[in-house]
């Protein structure tokens, strides 16, 4: 379990020097850090086909022939995947895995970090495996890879009649259809693509192709009974377990639950919607018109709109405030509740909420220099490398974690002092 | 105009099977819902505007090197197709389906040639691009490039790549480029590079070199530089060219998303053509961008960005006299042509220009889709081009000896004219001669 109540939340400042790393290993990868900041690794090469992964100045124990995806999980464990005589794995915290495979790719985690999940190949035969178990069936081939919300089931598109190049006829006949935890549909589809677990794990929902241009959601196998022209990943309302799913309807897209449409307007485009914590509102993102982006609530869209690109929605945790991304004109913007804040970046990061909604900070970049931004007004210090803010429980203090010529620095930071 | 032009009829299954499964019925109403639910004032424009000059005849390699056969001039071509359509309200034959088909996706690139010689600037194009969604909702198109597009609906990538294939090939690559440069890296998943390197499917399957010597220009020119290990990797899009707009929008979506993803302030693509049409104007509009969300830099322009920022210096310039092609879909697309000629004098001796050139060039009869639907076509792809293979041979007498042709479309198409004209051009990408000519540490 994460609880952040029990990081370091008094030490102002604790600092690890990085320099010297780059003198003693050949090279080293860019960095990651542990989600309370307490661990920063990377990637290092020892020798030609020999590779370690080095945390807090520390190499694990055993090196590896090869090394990439370096990730910490949410509770802090630290995972890569690792190369050894021509076998794949994944190590944590430097132990592999029992199994190895002939490639794996595409590590899940859950939010909580208990479980990992990778995509698995061996002979040329493909699954997924959770916590370093293989799905007992493997399949031809597959794609779109999902993790459960409590991270103990597996679902991907995956290919259960063989066909070879140019057999379009048979591909249009169906030869894919979902699995969780291995097991297929019965149902075949001509395609399967982003799918969505329930909460309670007994669902499994996922967008499907029926013909050349119908398309529909597939519940458990079953397709809604109505189809669209389109359609874009599902989610499940947490309310009440029904599937809701952005749908093309005439040219135009909206939203549909359990195949019937919810919103009583429609919109150029529309995606990625998403519950509120309580699950009483919806909101998307849509385009009202031909480039014009913002955020719908509840089918309502923003009077505020972008010409560029509307992405990384959040809710605060009360679900009473709305932050995303946008960008304009070339330069990107944080917007909340359709409030744009004035100042502009080369890029931005995912905004984060205090925990009692009133505050909000995103990493960004200007200049290629990364600082925080926090309610439109900009942190004193710009670093060379730059995580995302963590705010303390009680929201008084936020997790700054940065690199600053060759050193890396875990600073504690009054949440006044960013907000001025 | 009544009989076919073809005297050797080509056979293909995704036409024969597909026009045999179809009713009348369902022809007229598939064309009907089409064009009252997918077009609007620009094809009625069009219709209404046009005079019947003929003016747009002169413009199309087709109509030229088909000794003026008025069934390959773009006119014609409508005549056969989408004005029959409209003229019968949709009441026509599987037969005319199947050979309107043909006509859309095998006798015309897409080029928008024409549209400069029309007086109207009627966009030809976008009618046989109507003619071909109108086939893809019939399910009446091409075998090989509907198998592309079903690569690209399960793969989101051209070349069937699996998820496993993309990230395996792009880290042999590393290790192979480290021979030469030891601190040679393709960094990927590195989240907040500046830029997002993104290639067409045949690279990893057939032209893993071509991923090899972009790994070395971007380190040799200090590019803070990432490739996803994921899907979203391909920026190229058949679907777009058989009219299934759905899976056009799905894969560009990929694309654009992986993009944000990473967090990169653009993405630079390598020598293709279509892909940049498919990245840059028809896929983001489908999906409601105006322009690409993350902006789009084709190799060409980082070409010439990076030698006029003196990145990458040049060693010893190219001797061998070249010659370059101006592909359709980034020079009337983009306006890359003085970008192209700058790369061009800055990496060789000498450059001799073909005749037409810049934004009035032949088109290679490879692009638009029409290489992708296969061997069948191949002869009449190429025959249908002999102004191209003239307008190489005079560039040779001028002495020519490589064809520079910055699109693999172009490259493909161009290789086959080459070999059956007997031309003896070498052809290369401008990143052959770039990897071959810059600077490079010991």
């Amino acid at each position: 379990m994460i609880d952040i109540k029990e990081w370091d939340w008094e030490t102002p400042e604790k600092k690890i020097v990085l320099s010297d790393w780059t003198e003693k290993f050949r090279w080293v990868e860019e960095p990651s850090v542990s989600p309370d900041g307490e661990k920063i690794a990377a990637i290092v090469k020892l020798d030609e086909g020999e590779f370690n992964v080095c945390v807090n100045g520390q190499t694990w124990e055993n090196p590896f022939e090869k090394i990439w995806y370096l990730r910490f999980s949410p509770d802090g464990r630290l995972t890569a995947i690792v190369s050894e005589m021509g076998e794949w794995t994944l190590a944590v915290d430097g132990i592999p895995w029992e199994e190895k495979f002939a490639y794996i790719w595409n590590t899940l985690f859950s939010p909580d970090g208990k479980n990992i999940a990778v995509a698995v190949q061996n002979d040329m035969q493909y699954c997924m495996a959770l916590n370093g178990i293989p799905w007992e069936e493997t399949y031809a081939n597959m794609t779109h890879f999902a993790l459960g919300p409590d991270g103990t089931k597996t679902a991907a598109s995956v290919q259960v009649e063989k066909t070879s190049e140019g057999e379009i006829h048979k591909f249009q006949e169906g030869t894919f259809t979902a699995a969780l935890d291995g097991k297929a549909w019965d149902t075949r589809f001509v395609n399967v693509w982003n799918m969505a677990i329930s909460p309670d794990g007994t669902k499994l929902a996922a967008e499907v192709r029926l013909n050349l241009y119908d398309y529909t959601i597939a519940v458990n196998g079953e397709a809604w009974k109505n189809t669209f022209g389109c359609v874009w990943e599902p989610v499940f309302n947490p309310q009440n377990n029904a599937v809701v799913a952005p749908v093309r309807v005439a040219g135009k897209w909206s939203l549909a639950e359990d195949g019937n449409i919810i919103w009583d307007r429609a919109f150029f485009q529309l995606w990625h919607q998403m519950f509120s914590p309580d699950g009483k509102r919806l909101v998307a993102i849509v385009a009202p018109k031909f480039g014009e982006w913002t955020i719908a609530v509840d089918g309502k869209p923003w009077r505020r709109t972008f010409d560029e690109f509307v992405t990384d929605v959040v809710f605060s945790p009360d679900g009473n405030r709305i932050a995303a991304l946008a960008k304009e004109k070339g330069k990107w913007k944080i917007t909340v509740n359709g409030s744009v804040w004035t100042n502009t970046f080369d890029m931005t990061w995912k905004p984060v909420f205090s925990p009692d909604g009133k505050n909000v900070a995103a990493k960004v970049d200007r200049n290629g220099k990364y600082t925080i931004i926090m309610n439109d007004r900009l942190w004193r210090q710009e670093c060379d490398e730059l995580w995302d803010p963590v705010f303390s429980p009680d929201g008084q203090k936020v997790l700054v974690r940065t690199i600053e010529d060759g050193t890396y620095c875990r600073r504690i930071i009054p949440t006044a002092e960013l907000t001025g | 105009m009544g009989e076919p032009a073809e005297i050797n009829e080509i056979k293909d299954k995704g036409l024969e099977i597909g026009a045999e499964r179809l009713t009348e019925d369902k022809i007229e109403k598939t064309i009907n819902s089409v064009l009252k639910g997918e077009t609007g004032a620009r094809l009625k424009a069009y219709v209404d505007t046009c005079i019947h000059c003929g003016l747009c005849s002169e413009a199309c390699h087709y109509y030229l090197s088909r000794d003026n056969d008025p069934h390959f001039s773009p006119v014609g071509k409508v005549k056969q197709t989408i004005w029959e359509m409209l003229k019968k309200k949709g009441k026509v034959s599987p037969e005319f389906i199947k050979k309107a088909s043909e006509i859309a996706s095998t006798e015309c690139n897409l080029c928008r040639r024409c549209a400069m010689y029309c007086p109207f600037g009627i966009d030809i194009a976008y009618m046989m691009l109507i003619v071909r969604r109108i086939c893809h909702m019939l399910g009446v198109t091409p075998l090989y490039i509907q198998d592309t597009a079903h690569s690209h609906s399960v793969t989101m990538n051209q070349m069937w790549v699996k998820g496993d294939e993309w990230p395996d090939t792009l880290q042999w690559q590393e290790e192979e480029a480290q021979a030469e440069i030891p601190t040679l890296r393709i960094p990927l998943e590195k989240e907040g590079a500046d830029v997002m390197y993104s290639v067409i499917g045949p690279e990893p399957k057939f032209q893993a070199q071509l991923i090899y010597q972009a790994a070395v220009i971007m380190n040799v020119a200090g590019i803070d530089w990432t490739m996803p290990a994921s899907s979203g990797w391909d920026n190229s899009d058949m679907a777009m060219y058989t009219g299934d707009n759905e899976i056009m929008g799905r894969v560009k979506r990929a694309h654009f998303e992986t993009a944000a993803r990473l967090k990169v302030k653009k993405i630079v693509m390598g020598e293709c053509g279509h892909a940049f049409r498919s990245v840059y104007d028809v896929g983001n509009r489908w999906l409601g961008w105006r322009i690409p969300p993350v902006e789009v830099v084709h190799a060409i322009e980082f070409y010439h960005d990076i030698l006029k920022e003196g990145r990458i210096k040049i060693s010893k310039k190219f001797e061998t006299p070249v010659t370059l092609h101006d592909p359709c879909n980034i020079v009337r697309g983009r306006g890359l042509h003085e970008m192209s000629r700058y790369v061009t004098r800055e990496m060789c001796e000498e450059l001799i220009e073909m005749h037409p050139n810049r934004e009035h060039n032949y088109c290679c009869c490879a692009g638009g889709g029409v290489i992708n639907c296969g061997p069948p076509y191949k002869n009449k792809r190429i025959m249908s081009n002999r102004v191209k293979a003239e307008q190489l041979f005079a560039a040779k007498a001028k002495g020519a000896k490589v064809l520079i042709a910055p699109c693999h479309n172009c490259h493909s198409g161009l290789e086959d004219i080459n070999h059956h004209y007997g031309l003896g051009l070498e052809i290369k990408f401008l990143m052959d001669i770039l990897y071959e000519v810059m600077d490079k540490p010991e």
